[in-house]
């Protein structure tokens, strides 16, 4: 696996406050890699490093083998970039916002026209090449921004939390397409809040207070050891009004975390205790499971909290 | 080269596209300044004509009505009401119903006979110096003319003075202020509209988006520059043609260089508009920012105060102001008929001034990609 994109120790300071602190990372080409965290976390200033737009306080990057540090136009001429405000001029059409994008990245004639056919093909925008950017649904919209996004044939894509806000069937569909363009060999870094598209992706990074603390594929996060402390195991209590019994089973010695998966309620508790938590909910069955990403994430991040007070 | 203003042809197409998609706002950015001209170029007349004018005359003789009627036909003085006491007097003038009182005491007549000196009183509001100054060098005046009739009998003066206004003949104020409001006018609409502009792409993100482009700085600004400066270049001859048709001010230069070397403050109030746009987070920040520009290139310019009058400190800041260069270029080509080869360093500083501030808005927005 050749690297697309390389991190080595990459911190970034503005004044006292560090955004990002001391992250390796490395991301092989044709990789979907998902990078999850809460809001402020520094997501966006990494991808923004990773682009050559923000120098690093210390550590070294590289991308497609330019260095983020020396070679940022160079990057930025085979970097694609989409964000959460899609970066779409709204009173401009369709055509004119791609035609925009295409001249920006210096896309010309036959060139621009071969491109533009493709993306359209793609992201199968055509029928409304002659409306306003700002009269889409938000789905379209998006694929709008993908398509302005790639037009120049990116090597590599970054997407911040390009599917915030957006119903499920035109998330799948946006996937859809992210897939389709890896299998091709492009390279995506996407951060999401979402846990099933997190789940998505070949490998995911997870990024609390600045610090990368896990990154691997979903199955080696789920045997982390740190989301699964020795001596206790995840399991899984179904129940008929879960939001009554969560107080119940959160009150019970042993029982660390608890949360609500629909008509169930999963918990991480100490393994010798299970038998007598058998006993005090006695109506319900209880089984052991693998703990979610979502659960890996939540111990990670308790972990940390209870660490530093 | 071409690296460093990568970027320049389609933001200038995208941005000429937003202009014409959004009619409204262009509608309001030409036709605004017009209406101010039209406005503000009928209003303001510094010349001072009929002063209201309060009388208490004590002498009631011919001589005190001699003297009241040389002051009424001088067109600056308006006798428009007769006070019967000294408090009266005082009163009109505080009162706000007469700027000048003047007041001829009863012993007027009797010592113009005896040959001793007689008074006259003339009191003016202080409250307009223009006025106040209009007034009392009048009043000298046609006081020292009757004082010369009296010594020198037949009326022949050993010196007369035959003034003589070049350039201005008629003294209009259309032609010494409709220049320098066109200066104002210009800046306040083209600092606005790309200010706003680029502030606009910053709220809506997608600036940030073009910083992740290979957009150079430069390509960008410069890109925006050339249609807000072709929408500005157009009001500038739309102002110009109302200036000469509707205010009657003749252009005693040349049109052509006129329009050329309005082209360098253009490039400068441009370039203001660029730096107001790179510290001005919202809209309603740009707005005022731009707003703030005005007081300074009104009061500081030379536009309405002479600079040779300021104290050393504010000259120096006039000198900082692009308004001031351009009003003199205005009123140097419109009024005394100058051309190039007088004002061509005027036109030189507007340059580098405007140069400067798209360099400074370059790097600023350079930086700003770090945040």
């Amino acid at each position: 696996m050749t690297a697309t994109i390389t991190a080595e120790h990459l911190t970034i300071r503005f004044g006292s406050f560090t955004a990002v602190h001391d992250v390796s990372l490395e991301v092989g080409q044709g990789e979907l890699f998902g990078f999850m965290g809460p809001n402020g976390s520094g997501k966006t200033t990494i991808i923004k490093a990773l682009c050559g737009l923000l120098k690093p306080s210390e550590g070294a990057g590289t991308i497609l083998g330019l260095d983020i540090r020396r070679d940022a136009t160079e990057i930025r001429r085979r970097v694609g970039y989409m964000s959460q405000k899609f970066g779409l001029y709204e009173d401009l059409t369709v055509a004119e916002n791609i035609a925009f994008y295409a001249g920006v990245y210096g896309l010309r004639g036959r060139q621009a026209e071969q491109r533009k056919d493709e993306v359209l093909g793609l992201t199968g925008i055509e029928p409304y090449l002659k409306r306003r950017a700002g009269q889409l649904s938000g789905g379209w919209k998006q694929r709008l921004a993908l398509a302005c996004a790639i037009i120049h044939s990116p090597e590599v894509v970054f997407l911040d939390e390009p599917t915030a806000g957006i119903d499920p069937v035109a998330r799948r569909a946006l996937w859809d397409l992210f897939f389709r363009l890896s299998g091709q060999g492009v390279t995506f870094f996407v951060t999401t809040h979402y846990m099933d598209e997190a789940e998505r992706c070949g490998r995911v990074g997870y990024i609390y207070l600045s610090k990368l603390i896990a990154i691997g594929t979903v199955a080696e996060l789920q045997r982390l050891p740190e989301a699964n402390p020795p001596g206790t195991s995840r399991i899984q209590i179904p129940a008929a009004n879960p939001s009554a019994m969560l107080d119940a089973v959160r009150r019970i010695a042993g029982v660390r975390e608890a949360t609500i998966f629909g008509r169930s309620i999963h918990a991480l508790v100490d393994t010798d205790r299970i038998a007598s938590l058998k006993e005090e909910v006695p109506e319900a069955g209880v089984e052991t499971i693998e703990p979610s990403l979502e659960d890996v994430f939540v111990t990670l991040t308790y972990r940390i909290m209870e660490a530093s007070p | 080269m071409k690296q460093l203003f990568h970027g320049l042809v389609p933001v200038c197409r995208k941005e000429f596209v937003h202009v014409v998609r959004d009619p409204g706002t262009l509608f309001f950015a030409l036709l605004i300044p017009v209406l101010q001209l039209l406005l503000f170029g009928f209003a303001i007349d510094t010349n001072v004509r009929q002063i209201p004018t309060v009388v208490f005359d004590e002498s009631h003789t011919q001589d005190s009505r001699r003297l009241l009627e040389s002051f009424a036909s001088s067109d600056v003085f308006h006798l428009q009401s007769y006070a019967e006491s000294k408090e009266e007097l005082y009163e009109t003038i505080r009162a706000g119903k007469a700027r000048v009182g003047i007041r001829i005491p009863s012993d007027y007549a009797r010592r113009l006979q005896d040959g001793t000196t007689a008074t006259v009183l003339v009191l003016v509001d202080g409250s307009d110096s223009t006025v106040a100054g209009q007034a009392v060098s009048t009043a000298t005046g046609v006081t020292l003319r009757q004082s010369l009739a009296r010594v020198v009998p037949g009326g022949k003066m050993p010196i007369e003075v035959r003034p003589s206004v070049l350039y201005n003949p008629a003294t209009r104020s259309a032609n010494f202020f409709v220049p320098g409001l066109i200066a104002i006018l210009l800046q306040v609409m083209t600092i606005l509209l790309i200010a706003l502009s680029v502030v606009r792409e910053r709220e809506r993100g997608t600036l940030e988006q073009l910083t992740m482009t290979p957009v150079a700085p430069l390509g960008l600004m410069v890109g925006k520059m050339i249609p807000y400066g072709v929408l500005a270049f157009f009001e500038l001859c739309a102002i110009l043609a109302i200036m000469r048709v509707v205010f009657q001010v003749p252009v005693h230069g040349s049109v052509l260089a006129l329009l050329v070397m309005s082209l360098p403050f253009l490039l400068t109030v441009l370039g203001v508009g660029l730096v107001i746009s790179s510290k001005a987070r919202t809209q309603a920040e740009a707005f005022q920012l731009s707003m703030g520009t005005i007081l300074p290139s009104v009061f500081l310019s030379g536009y309405i105060f002479l600079i040779e009058n300021m104290p050393p400190f504010f000259q120096g800041i006039s000198r900082l102001i692009p308004t001031t260069y351009y009003i003199r270029i205005l009123r140097g080509i419109i009024l005394r008929g100058a051309g190039a080869g007088e004002l061509w360093a005027n036109a030189v500083v507007l340059t580098a001034m405007g140069c400067a501030a798209i360099l400074l808005a370059a790097r600023q927005f350079v930086r700003q990609g770090a945040t």
